[in-house]
């Protein structure tokens, strides 16, 4: 057993996990939608993309790729929130938890991807 | 420090300087998610004194301006004590946690890995901006360093390389008129060797030039193997090695001591000769030196090594007696009449028959001690022919002042020598040529020569007859009139007049005719190589180039040219 591609693994999976569980819910609803998994998303993220810095093989380029989409959509959807929250008095109406949720909807998907690579990366791997 | 280019290609420094920085930056951010939940867990007070909880925006606000020491106090309201506890923490951690990261990064920047492969990333891309015609130059010492100002001097590219990181600073401190790339590196790592330009279609030559024998062949042998077609020129001081180079075609191989001792044989031979060979091989705008010819007679050769064996070669050959002085005679494999000794003493030199020489040879490889076997010898005798082996060109200035009659500097002699053939491949046919001509043809030549360039050295340059280089001319065939030699050497802005310039030879169809007059006709396909006062080539391509030129020239009528010119002029003929 490899330590290394344990937290490996471990961050990539938190990642989609963190942010599935901040994703799931009504788009519109801000109860359905804790700002602290949010929170917890981006910084799994962020460690998952340093992870993968200076990475050397093509699987490492298309995950640290998928991490920075991952990372800058949901940047993006907290940038919204606080724009919405604190910058504006606009508050958390329908449109922006919809447009906010959507953005991590995005992230969502490329964390996938980053999973799906991994497995074929472990399937693949015959030693 | 040796290190694989191979690896240094493959990776670039930005993702050296990304893996290195992955841990620091992990716990930039860990220590800031983790401040950053601490504040927002921890319950507040508002200025009404209603509980309250910061929000992920006022934390991360916080924490940015706390943990880069900014520090613009507690908002929106006043701290908790409770709150001030975790600032406190978290100030420590983050705080920590930059000097980390930034001291990371400065240990990364000063990281000798690291900035090798910056340097040599930056001379690889230079060497690939190359879009004009280079020559790769393996060595940076004393006949390297003057290949490449003179190259430069003419408008030709090179990149350098060599092993020792001194002579490429001095590369890099020298003010050569062309921007010279150089990195420091094993030019016989044939990696290395590709990648500093080997490989690049703009690439015309390489140069082996280094001390090291083995070297050179190495480098002759990939840049043979990698682009067969490329010119090789190579350094060689060794027989076996020499062999061994041309074997697998090296187009070039240059022996250091055969080449001086060549020169001397012609001096002896021809003191004429010499002087064309030495004056046409110059660097640019040299004062044209006049050596005393060197006497026939009995000469003392001090040191028996590669070089003294080259001389003695070369003087046996010419007829001459000669006595050696070698101070290990059996090392050096001197058996004839050979004197023990060093040269240096007045003893040694009686002993060798001083008074009954015409000349002295210093070749040792000891610079001090050539001097002082000069010095002695002229005590014993002031009217003796001097000829000394200097083997640092930093020496130059004590070898000028001991007023000594031929300097044996080998590095130059190469370099001089392998320019000629870089930039003028014709000149080497030339001097082919010219060694089966009599003395007084040489004789009449040096006259010619000394004032042609204003008692300087002149320029050299080679005009060829074609479609593309002399369009006017080949044009004016095509009409059928005749251009003769003597309109291209005519003055382009008085007609009357000649430049200052010499058609040294006329290569046609693989035949050379040396100094062709000036009535013969122009083929197309003709080479001509010219010597001339420094600028003259600028104005001779103007009628190689203009129309108009030529045809004032040819006629002596000067108008525009263009359609309606044409026929206003066809008008007023008829």
């Amino acid at each position: 057993m490899n330590f290394e591609k344990v937290v490996f693994g471990f961050f990539i999976v938190l990642a989609l996990t963190l942010n599935f569980g901040f994703f799931i819910g009504d788009i519109d609803n801000p109860d359905h939608h804790n700002v602290y998994e949010l929170y917890a998303a981006i910084v799994v993220s962020l460690i998952a993309t340093v992870l993968k810095f200076g990475e050397r093989t093509q699987m490492g380029a298309v995950l640290l790729a998928t991490s920075l989409v991952a990372d800058l959509q949901l940047i993006t959807a907290a940038i919204v929130w606080a724009w919405a929250v604190h910058m504006t008095d606009v508050g958390l109406t329908p449109l922006v938890m919809s447009s906010i949720v959507s953005l991590s909807g995005g992230a969502l998907l490329a964390n996938i991807t980053s999973v799906v690579l991994l497995i074929i990366e472990t399937a693949t791997l015959r030693r | 420090m040796e290190r694989n280019p191979t690896n240094l290609a493959t990776h670039s420094v930005v993702s050296l300087v990304l893996r290195r920085m992955r841990r620091p930056l992990i716990i930039l951010i860990c220590s800031y998610a983790i401040a950053v939940l601490g504040m927002v867990l921890i319950p507040g007070v508002d200025d009404q004194g209603q509980p309250w909880r910061m929000d992920f925006f006022h934390a991360f606000y916080f924490v940015s301006y706390m943990a880069t020491t900014i520090g613009f106090g507690e908002i929106p309201y006043a701290f908790t004590d409770a709150q001030r506890g975790w600032a406190t923490f978290s100030m420590y951690m983050t705080v920590i946690a930059w000097l980390y990261a930034i001291g990371n990064i400065l240990t990364l920047i000063q990281d000798p890995a690291l900035k090798r492969a910056v340097t040599e990333n930056q001379f690889f891309r230079s060497v690939a901006r190359i879009r004009e015609p280079f020559y790769l130059v393996c060595g940076y010492g004393d006949t390297g360093s003057l290949v490449i100002r003179g190259l430069s001097q003419r408008g030709i590219r090179a990149v350098a390389l060599d092993i020792e990181q001194h002579r490429i600073n001095e590369l890099l401190l020298t003010d050569h008129e062309l921007y010279v790339p150089g990195l420091t590196g094993n030019a016989a790592d044939s990696e290395l060797l590709r990648l500093s330009g080997l490989a690049s279609p703009h690439c015309i030559g390489v140069m082996a030039l280094t001390d090291d024998d083995h070297a050179n062949l190495k480098i002759a042998i990939t840049s043979k193997l990698l682009r067969p077609k490329l010119r090789v020129i190579c350094r060689a001081e060794d027989k076996s090695v020499q062999a061994n180079m041309a074997s697998f075609g090296t187009d070039y191989i240059f022996n250091p001591f055969d080449s001086f001792a060549d020169q001397l044989a012609i001096a002896l031979h021809s003191p004429n000769m010499h002087k064309i060979f030495e004056w046409l091989t110059q660097l640019r705008e040299t004062p044209l030196v006049e050596h005393e010819p060197p006497p026939h007679g009995r000469w003392i050769i001090c040191g028996y090594g590669r070089f003294g064996k080259a001389v003695n070669k070369y003087m046996k050959m010419e007829g001459l007696q000669t006595v050696i002085i070698e101070a290990h005679p059996d090392k050096t494999g001197c058996t004839e009449d050979c004197i023990e000794g060093r040269g240096t003493e007045a003893v040694t030199l009686r002993v060798a028959n001083i008074k009954d020489s015409v000349g002295i040879v210093a070749g040792t490889n000891d610079d001090a001690n050539n001097l002082s076997i000069i010095m002695t010898a002229k005590d014993l005798k002031p009217d003796i022919y001097t000829v000394a082996r200097q083997n640092r060109r930093r020496n130059s200035i004590i070898f000028d002042a001991a007023d000594i009659n031929l300097t044996a500097q080998h590095s130059r002699i190469l370099a001089l020598k392998i320019l000629s053939l870089a930039t003028v491949p014709l000149l080497n046919e030339f001097f082919h040529q010219a060694r089966h001509m009599s003395e007084d043809w040489a004789a009449e030549l040096v006259e010619r020569l000394r004032t042609l360039a204003h008692g300087n050295s002149p320029d050299i340059w080679m005009v060829t007859i074609d479609a593309q280089c002399t369009p006017p001319v080949t044009d004016a065939r095509l009409c059928g009139r005749r251009v003769f030699l003597g309109h291209l050497t005519s003055n382009p802005h008085d007609r009357d007049h000649q430049l200052r310039c010499l058609p040294l030879m006329l290569t046609r169809e693989r035949q050379h005719q040396l100094l062709p007059g000036p009535s013969i006709l122009l083929e197309a396909g003709d080479q001509l190589l010219m010597a001339g006062s420094y600028g003259t080539a600028d104005s001779m391509l103007r009628t190689q180039h203009d129309y108009n030129v030529l045809r004032y020239i040819e006629t002596g009528e000067t108008r525009p040219d263009g359609l309606v010119w044409r026929w206003l002029a066809k008008k007023t003929n008829t």
